[in-house]
């Protein structure tokens, strides 16, 4: 199969994993992070299905297809920082890139907000930080 | 707790979610984290666009597909609170912080954490606390929860 048709598929399943698990329901998402109130562990189950198929498939197959491993980067006050914020913006809304992308099927105006919003966030960051990432 | 449906969704989702993952590292050697994937199509370089642009074009696609067929997938339930503006400020800080820390929910939370990559581990711990922590927050100024 050609390569593209693959990551197509890939990108298909990631989308519909979102759709199908309620992430990209912006309650379900706060109702997770939202552990003095009425909690949701929904994400959670998500985060455990993803990872059951995830890293025993990557320990499996990383020899055979050479695949890349852990950067071994340092655990860096930027990482924190960047964490922090991250999480921040993740409990205000209840959108993270993932299903804030996947919303823009449904074309929910939160995410025709969220998504350039998030674009000039990334933008700041390499101008200024001229950065790698 | 009790265990209902949408907890079995969940995780039916997230092994599709794992599988996605899977397959495009598999196919690309690339780490497929959503942020990681998506500002690089800010700033494209040279042969590096195409997967990352057909990648994002699957999950739409998925997406679409999931949220035509089925009530539960297309279930979007604005919390409680929550303005424009504050989605504007949102995507500025998920951007500008997914960035700064080298990843998301997906590059961190499932990829860098399934790979065992401490340095994951330990932004996902943090994104959840400061998540954790705003929505605590929120709820005390706004009033209510989700």
């Amino acid at each position: 199969m050609k390569p593209n048709f693959l990551v197509f598929l890939a990108g298909a399943l990631f989308g519909a994993g979102l759709g199908l698990s309620g992430m990209t329901d912006p309650s379900r998402v706060v109702g997770f992070l939202d552990i003095l109130g009425d909690w949701d562990p929904t994400l959670a189950f998500v985060m455990c299905g993803a990872l059951l198929v995830f890293a025993p498939g990557y320990l499996l197959l990383r020899r055979k297809c050479d695949l890349p491993g852990d950067s071994g980067d340092p655990i860096s006050r930027r990482l924190i920082i960047g964490a922090i914020l991250f999480g921040t913006g993740w409990g205000l809304g209840g959108f993270c890139p993932g299903p804030a992308i996947a919303n823009l099927a449904a074309l929910q105006v939160e995410s025709l907000v969220f998504v350039p919003a998030m674009a000039i966030g990334m933008i700041l960051v390499q101008r200024i930080f001229q950065a790698d990432s | 707790m009790d265990l209902d449906p949408s907890h079995l969704f969940g995780l039916a989702g997230g092994c599709l979610i794992g599988a996605g993952s899977l397959l495009a590292l598999v196919v690309t050697r690339k780490v497929p984290g959503i942020s990681g994937i998506f500002v690089r199509l800010l700033r494209p370089r040279s042969n590096d666009v195409a997967w990352r642009l057909v990648f994002l074009a699957g999950l739409l696609a998925g997406a679409l597909l999931v949220f035509r067929s089925s009530d539960h997938a297309a279930l979007f339930r604005l919390p409680e609170g929550r303005s424009l503006l504050l989605y504007g400020m949102a995507g500025l800080l998920v951007g500008f912080g997914t960035r700064l820390g080298g990843g998301c929910t997906s590059g961190h939370g499932v990829c860098g954490t399934g790979m065992g990559a401490r340095d994951s581990m330990v932004a996902t711990a943090v994104f959840m606390m400061a998540g954790f922590a705003t929505v605590a927050i929120f709820s005390l100024i706004v009033g209510g929860g989700s």
